[in-house]
């Protein structure tokens, strides 16, 4: 588990000072300076969206009477017009049901086939755990055209079910590799015991290795809920009518219509959606970066 | 283990028959399988049979196509559209790889240092990983307005470096420049937390020796710190060339393939034919063109991995 995992990396990471002879000028020069202009650079979008988001139109497009890095009358209007004028609170629950829903089936069956190919052994299991990472390697962008024609003949054309069903094909490789990982991490006395105890398997990988793999499940849920609310390609081609769009999809194609951009609105439509996220990622970021790491090492 | 867990199959006598089904293992794998194997086969391999068919075919939306050969690459081959596609998809592979994995390397170098607040400066750079990557790109898009940019405003108005505002999407050349950029700037986060890992699994102990022994930093990083990572470098390198090469999101948000079809890379024109234009079997044609490449950074992985494992002595299960 990540408890167990990490107090050795982190040690290692603090004694590497020992070696760091060098003088606090040297430091600032080779270290702080650099490190400050990545940060600047990589906030800096987010920065720049949230002071688009709350400028006024006449402040917006001025930039001889304003300084446009600065708000000068913060003004909430351009969300106000987007959650009002705009279809974009409908936007936000599709966006949200398609992500549960997917994420839930992708657990459902990633835990089932991680179980099975970690803790049930069989002639073959490496077998199938190399396709089902070799899957993960099939990207969305050769797979759209053939599946836009599978979903307008199966009538799913323009519902959140296509989504639905096809958001698991790139969320369950990736789950079920890093549930492996974590199914690895849990002793298999345990299940022994129960074994001796009576218990069938079905209540063994209820009763005792997924409360176990909690984190791991977190970890898990966390990666296929931002994986499928980021999710552009499917959610472009499958969905036609405007109000069963997802966000980003939607903020990109409904807010942008004729020649005028609104951009105060798109950056809050753009800001707004990520919110979701953003939250999710804030609450176990330990995990994410945790499970992150422990997946590439795997 | 396989072995062990076979002997406890004759316990748990005399419980529902139900229960006993699923006692026995073979049943027991094949219903655990099932959900995941079944819905990746009908979605994801069944679809990949059927983009190679297509890719053969004249299909249209609204009407299945006839077996038409090599003819959709026939005509792709005299596309020079197509062909600058291909052009400019190695271009942004290549430079925006390279320019993700120098700084992204760079970074985590930098970050593990022993610094103030660091897992906080952890938890903030992986923020535009983490943001949908079309609504950052919509950041990006409004960054590089020909009349509003704040990167021109910067470089004009504040700095005087230059006279004029600059056409950021509007000149084929500055489009896929500020594209390759926006790909940099969203990728650096992923390649150096990943490279940060493996950075932390290096022992000091080795650049205590290598000190002791008189090493530069130069050689404390080349013969170190480089062959230490590798490994890790090699899947991220991966990983990071495959979705990169198959990029579709941040072109199609910033440029749509413009100005006059210069940014196009495969993916999105592979769209642009099949979706808006409706020639399935054409899109598909230049969808299956990604796939030689596709398989040959599979087998690079593979290959890297299965390394990796001999060096550590690991055995393969």
């Amino acid at each position: 588990m990540s408890e167990a995992k990490s107090p050795p990396v982190t040690t290692v990471a603090e004694r590497t000072d020992v070696i760091a002879w060098e003088s606090i000028p040297r430091q600032v020069v080779t270290i702080y300076v650099p490190l400050f202009c990545f940060v600047v650079i990589l906030l800096f979008p987010f920065y720049w969206m949230t002071v688009t988001m709350l400028k006024s139109n006449e402040e917006l497009l001025n930039y001889t009477d304003y300084n446009p890095l600065i708000v000068y009358s913060p003004t909430l209007a351009n969300i106000y017009k987007l959650l009002f004028e705009t279809d974009y609170p409908r936007w936000l629950t599709t966006t949200m049901t398609v992500s549960v829903v997917s994420t839930f089936i992708s657990l459902f069956a990633s835990v089932l086939a991680a179980y099975a190919i970690q803790r049930l052994r069989f002639k073959g299991s490496q077998w199938v755990g190399l396709a089902i990472y070799l899957a993960y390697l099939v990207p969305p962008s050769i797979l759209f055209i053939p599946l836009a024609t599978m979903v307008f003949k199966l009538g799913l054309f323009d519902s959140p079910m296509a989504l639905i069903l096809t958001y698991p094909t790139f969320l369950i490789p990736f789950c079920t590799w890093l549930l492996i990982g974590y199914f690895k991490s849990i002793p298999y006395e345990l299940e022994e015991c129960a074994l001796i105890d009576g218990a069938s398997r079905l209540q063994i990988l209820w009763k005792i290795t997924l409360p176990l793999a909690v984190p791991g499940l977190i970890s898990a849920g966390i990666f296929a809920f931002t994986l499928s609310w980021n999710e552009f390609i499917y959610a472009l081609t499958f969905i036609q009518s405007s109000e069963k769009k997802t966000v980003p999809v939607a903020v990109l194609t409904q807010l942008v219509e004729g020649d005028i951009y609104h951009w105060g609105s798109l950056m809050a439509g753009a800001l707004l959606g990520s919110v979701p996220v953003a939250i999710v990622y804030s609450f176990f970021v330990e995990y994410y970066v945790s499970s992150l790491t422990g997946a590439i090492k795997e | 283990m396989a072995a062990r867990s076979e002997r406890v199959e004759w316990g748990g006598g005399g419980v529902h028959w139900l229960a006993r089904l699923f006692d026995y293992k073979p049943f027991l794998i094949f219903m655990c399988l099932l959900p995941a194997v079944g819905l990746l086969v009908v979605f994801l391999t069944y679809p990949l049979g059927l983009g190679i068919w297509l890719a053969f075919t004249d299909a249209r939306i609204g009407r299945g196509g006839e077996f038409v050969g090599l003819f959709n690459y026939e005509l792709l081959f005299t596309d020079r559209i197509f062909w600058m596609s291909v052009g400019n998809t190695i271009l942004y592979t290549v430079v925006a790889t390279a320019g993700k994995f120098i700084l992204g390397l760079w970074l985590a170098l930098l970050l593990n240092r022993h610094l103030p607040f660091k897992s906080f400066l952890r938890a903030i750079i992986l923020v535009p990983w983490i943001v949908p990557t079309v609504l950052s790109a919509i950041a990006f898009w409004w960054m590089y307005d020909a009349q509003f940019s704040v990167i021109s405003y910067v470089l004009v108005d504040v700095l005087g470096w230059r006279d004029t505002y600059i056409n950021f999407l509007g000149d084929a050349w500055n489009a896929r420049w500020s594209l390759i950029a926006a790909n940099i700037w969203r990728g650096i986060p992923f390649v150096a937390i990943s490279l940060l890992a493996g950075l932390q699994t290096i022992s000091p102990s080795l650049y205590e020796a290598a000190l002791l022994d008189g090493a530069t930093p130069w050689q404390r990083f080349r013969y170190i710190t480089f062959p230490m990572i590798l490994p890790i470098l090699a899947v991220v390198l991966t990983f990071s060339v495959l979705f990169t090469f198959t990029d579709f999101q941040l072109v199609y948000a910033i440029t749509r393939g413009g100005p006059v079809n210069a940014t196009h890379l495969m993916a999105t024109l592979a769209f642009q034919r099949a979706i808006p234009g409706g020639q399935l079997g054409e899109g598909s044609a230049i969808a299956v063109a990604m796939i030689p490449f596709l398989v040959f950074a599979t087998v690079f992985s593979y290959f890297a991995l299965a390394r990796r494992k001999w060096q550590q002595g690991e055995s393969n299960e």
